[in-house]
């Protein structure tokens, strides 16, 4: 399988972002943040985002959607930011804590279990 | 129950809210696609994540002086746990670069499983190394790959391994192995949480993992 991202041309990842090449520090999407579309694609959309908002018609993680579109991790969290502040999208972000909670761990070993 | 793995997307419900993540680390060749596969209900799929050096906060573990980009590639799967919980479990190579990236990719993970060739066991210390640096639990899985088996208490001294951190042997091939590693280790995370499998000057570390971001 071809790595995402290695195989393209640089300009592809210019240009799918607008030149931009990272999304910065305060970017709000983890790895496994859940993103649910909240719009139908519309014709004259970017193709990427046209992607996006079909993959996402279910909840999809962060991960998911940057496997998808074979782009790296950073190009992905560009293009969803650009969807979340235009309200195509929605994010469900992971319940972080310094600490887990007990009920969560329990909720994963049952989940475990259950396999 | 098995869950069918199917080439095509297998949507999560409508209900999921909740992503969590596991990392599994390890050498090439050691077997962490083969572990991630055997649990997954996706086919592993393969992505990667780039990190430019100009800007960004300069970690410690940086010993790669002059180079402009760090690139790595990692396998991930999925679980869904419950109407909820999902949990991604990721295969990510130990070597330096990937340390590079771990709190950009890795930050509130919920902890990690050091997947090793006890044929090639110093591939790991680095790995467990760094584990302890950035306070994540972890445990070690010893694959098998039919050569001898080594006595647990030899590896341990061999990786030179606390005393608290779990030891199993496991078969990645296998599904019931698997999810028994990874039971092994939500198990571990929730003892050392509870405050038990906690000695001197490690206590106030385990209970902290680090959650910046890069």
């Amino acid at each position: 399988m071809s790595r995402p991202g290695r195989d393209d041309a640089p300009d592809r990842l210019y240009t799918v972002t607008g030149g931009r090449s990272r999304s910065g520090p305060d970017s709000p999407f983890d790895l496994v943040t859940l993103v649910v579309a909240e719009s139908d694609p519309r014709p004259g959309m970017q193709s990427e985002h046209v992607a996006i908002l079909r993959m996402t018609e279910r909840p999809t993680a962060v991960v998911e959607v940057a496997a998808e579109l074979r782009l790296p991790v950073s190009i992905t969290k560009i293009l969803l930011s650009d969807l979340l502040a235009a309200g195509r999208v929605s994010a469900r972000h992971p319940y972080t804590a310094a600490v887990p909670r007990p009920d969560l761990l329990e909720q994963v070993l049952v989940g475990l279990r259950n396999l | 129950m098995d869950s069918v793995i199917s080439d095509a997307r297998t949507p999560l419900g409508a209900s999921a809210d909740n992503g969590l993540k596991i990392v599994v680390v390890g050498g090439f060749g050691v077997g962490k696609t083969t572990l991630v596969r055997s649990v997954s209900e996706i086919r592993p799929l393969n992505t990667e994540e780039t990190m430019t050096r100009a800007g960004e906060a300069v970690d410690d573990i940086s010993e790669v002086s002059g180079k402009t980009a760090t690139t790595v590639a990692f396998d991930f799967g999925r679980i869904t746990l419950d109407a909820r919980n999902v949990l991604y479990l990721f295969g990510a190579p130990g070597q330096e670069r990937f340390w590079f990236l771990w709190d950009r990719l890795f930050s509130g993970t919920l902890g990690a499983v050091v997947l090793v060739d006890t044929r090639r066991i110093d591939d790991s210390w680095y790995a467990i190394d760094r584990l302890e640096h950035h306070g994540t639990p972890f445990i070690v899985a010893c694959n098998d790959f039919g050569g001898p088996a080594f006595a647990p208490e030899d590896v341990r001294e061999a990786l030179d391994l606390d005393p608290h951190v779990p030891l199993i042997d496991c078969d990645a091939r296998s599904r019931a192995s698997s999810k028994q590693v990874l039971i092994t280790l939500v198990q571990h995370i929730k003892d050392q949480y509870a405050g038990k499998d906690q000695y001197p000057g490690q206590a106030d570390q385990a209970a902290l993992p680090r959650q910046e971001f890069a």
